[in-house]
């Protein structure tokens, strides 16, 4: 990615589904950039189009027309299978529940990701162990997510979204599943995570409070961009 | 290593459904290994027959017997190197239920002939000197407490009368394969007795068995036999032991296909009981499946995780069903008696298990697979919570 360029730059981004013979717009006309190193988080209410978006600069969904660069890289022109190595390389997925595989322990979940990148085993482990010191879950690594509470659930996946070190971080609802205190511990995360390893953040969220800790907030009503 | 972790953590997730198709997958190649044994076992005779023998026969039916004399003409044949003569007795042992073969035999070119009856020669030196003494075979022996010394009543069927036999020798089978579940005794004994009792009959014999030097020229000896016979009262017809003895098997082709279907239909069942499964594995797991696609990896992965965890549960329903087949088919063997003088399951039905068991391991997984590949990760992540 060159010195000058976003993280992410969208111009003139539409999405439309089908319904029931019926074509629904999602997104109409969206451009907007986020810088390296920013923390965004995607406001709006419930059909806004908000996790849309979030999908299409994740590369798990396509856009209808448009421009969609993330760390330099025309993602639209990219076909299924260069878009699943992009993603390997370059976003890290936090899900609103936590997403974890519930047959591996804390330390095989964040080893996950890593498998696609040909790591020897040694190096894989010594990695992992890290990023779940960084979370704070060095003690659980042999836990399954069912013997963890919600909030360290949240943690694996936040260290299974960063253990590749991806150009971005996208979170879907990250705290829609947490109670307050615990919401507190996972955003206070994120914001680490910003400051301290420069890591790029889109969250979409409902909760103002969340939405505090971000740099900047974007609000869609209705697929279009209000701010 | 990581792979195998989790594909077999995946199988074990559910495990009571696991153990359930594990179980079925158990009964079926059982089943399947069971039956394939029955058919086996109905082949034994063909499967054990010798290239070199032939059987000569009337050419009118088995039941028709031929002229003793017809040994020597046969003997002076080019390229015979023995003839051998057998009666079929058809005696009634105690009751009619305690069915074992018995021959009546020329024995000492029949016995030469048949190196797969491996008998002691202190036994086969009292069975030769007792013209009532007879020969059984090892499984016959045990199955109905047959010792040295002990009289064997039989009731004639063919040859009417009580005919009384003493066991003088007791043989073995050269491999598992042969069959040691006949009895037989001397010709002359039979043809003595038949002569007092029904002149008309005497000197005949029910088959001949030609042994031949050369193999390759089983064909043209079996035509030459055939044609110093022919116009003469009792024509003949010779072919080799194989094809005798599927001549037999062919009066009973309908039950062994029948057989060969319902142990196909059983592992066709069971697909459709893994199939099922898998199905449901599948489905359980879309928001799974999307997610492993949203991290990067590809369609061949989330294939690998199905085919594997599939072919996990396919190995393990079939290897246990494998071990227990020899077992049970000794026991079902023993339980059968003579009615299989062969009962041995064969590398051949072990192989065809395996195969089996894969086959019903990857086509079970096919759909699944297809569609764990083809998630779209969007809709799968929506199946969350």
């Amino acid at each position: 990615m060159s010195q000058s360029a976003p993280a992410v730059a969208i111009r003139h981004l539409t999405k439309s589904y089908r319904r029931g013979g019926q074509v629904v717009s999602v997104l109409e006309n969206i451009s907007f950039d986020i810088a390296s190193g920013d923390f965004v988080a995607l406001m709006g209410p419930s059909g806004s189009g908000k996790s849309t978006l979030l999908n299409l600069i994740a590369g798990i969904d396509r856009p209808d027309s448009g421009e969609l660069r993330v760390a330099d890289v025309d993602i639209m022109a990219l076909d299924e299978a260069g878009l699943a190595d992009w993603r390997a390389r370059n976003v890290g997925f936090i899900f609103q529940f936590y997403n974890l595989m519930p047959v591996l322990t804390a330390l095989e979940n964040v080893e996950l990701p890593l498998l696609l990148t040909g790591l020897p085993s040694r190096d894989r482990r010594e990695r992992v162990e890290v990023a779940l010191g960084m979370v704070g879950l060095a003690d659980r690594m042999t836990h399954y997510p069912s013997e963890l509470s919600g909030g360290q659930q949240q943690r694996v996946a936040i260290a299974r979204a960063i253990i590749t070190d991806p150009t971005i971080l996208v979170a879907d609802e990250p705290t829609g599943d947490l109670d307050r205190v615990s919401a507190d511990d996972i955003l206070a995360l994120m914001e680490r995570l910003n400051d301290e390893l420069g890591k790029t953040i889109i969250m979409v969220t409902h909760d103002p409070h969340a939405a505090e800790r971000a740099h900047h907030i974007r609000h869609l009503e209705k697929g279009v961009l209000t701010d | 290593m990581y792979l195998l972790k989790l594909i077999l953590r995946n199988a074990l997730r559910h495990r009571l459904r696991t153990l359930l198709t594990v179980l079925g997958l158990l009964v079926a190649i059982l089943s399947f290994g069971l039956l394939q044994t029955v058919v086996d076992a109905w082949y034994t005779g063909a499967n054990s027959a010798a290239p070199d023998r032939l059987v000569t026969r009337s050419a009118v039916s088995l039941v028709v017997p031929l002229p003793v004399h017809y040994r020597d003409k046969i003997r002076a044949i080019d390229g015979v190197r023995s003839v051998a003569s057998a009666n079929w007795f058809a005696g009634v042992y105690q009751e009619p239920k305690n069915f074992f073969p018995q021959f009546a035999i020329d024995p000492v070119t029949y016995l030469a002939m048949y190196p797969e009856y491996r008998i002691h020669p202190d036994q086969l030196r009292d069975f030769m000197r007792d013209r009532k003494g007879a020969v059984v075979g090892r499984k016959l022996a045990d199955t109905y407490g047959f010792k040295l010394g002990d009289v064997v009543p039989l009731k004639g069927t063919i040859f009417a009368g009580n005919w009384e036999f003493v066991v003088r020798a007791i043989y073995e089978g050269a491999t598992p394969k042969t069959d040691t579940s006949q009895f037989f005794f001397h010709w002359e004994y039979l043809n003595e007795t038949v002569r007092t009792r029904a002149p008309q009959r005497a000197n005949q014999v029910g088959v001949f068995v030609v042994q031949v030097r050369d193999v390759s020229r089983a064909a043209e000896i079996s035509a030459a036999i055939d044609a110093q016979f022919r116009n003469s009262p009792a024509e003949t017809l010779t072919e080799t032991e194989k094809a005798f003895q599927i001549g037999f098997i062919k009066q009973t082709e309908a039950i062994v296909i029948a057989i060969r279907i319902v142990s196909f239909v059983v592992i066709f069942i069971i697909l459709a009981v893994m199939a099922n499964t898998m199905a449901m594995t599948a489905r359980e797991r879309i928001a799974e499946h999307a997610t492993l696609k949203a991290l990067g990896f590809g369609p061949g992965f989330l294939g690998g995780l199905i085919y594997g965890e599939s072919l996990a549960i396919a190995f393990a329903g079939s290897a246990l069903g494998v071990l227990l087949t020899f077992p049970v088919a000794q026991w079902f063997g023993a339980k059968m008696g003579t009615l299989f003088p062969v009962f041995e399951v064969s590398g051949e039905t072990v192989w065809l298990q395996f195969a089996c068991a894969l086959v019903v391991g990857v086509a079970a997984a096919v759909v699944p697979a297809y569609r764990a590949a083809q998630v779209r990760i969007v809709e799968g992540l929506r199946a969350v919570g």
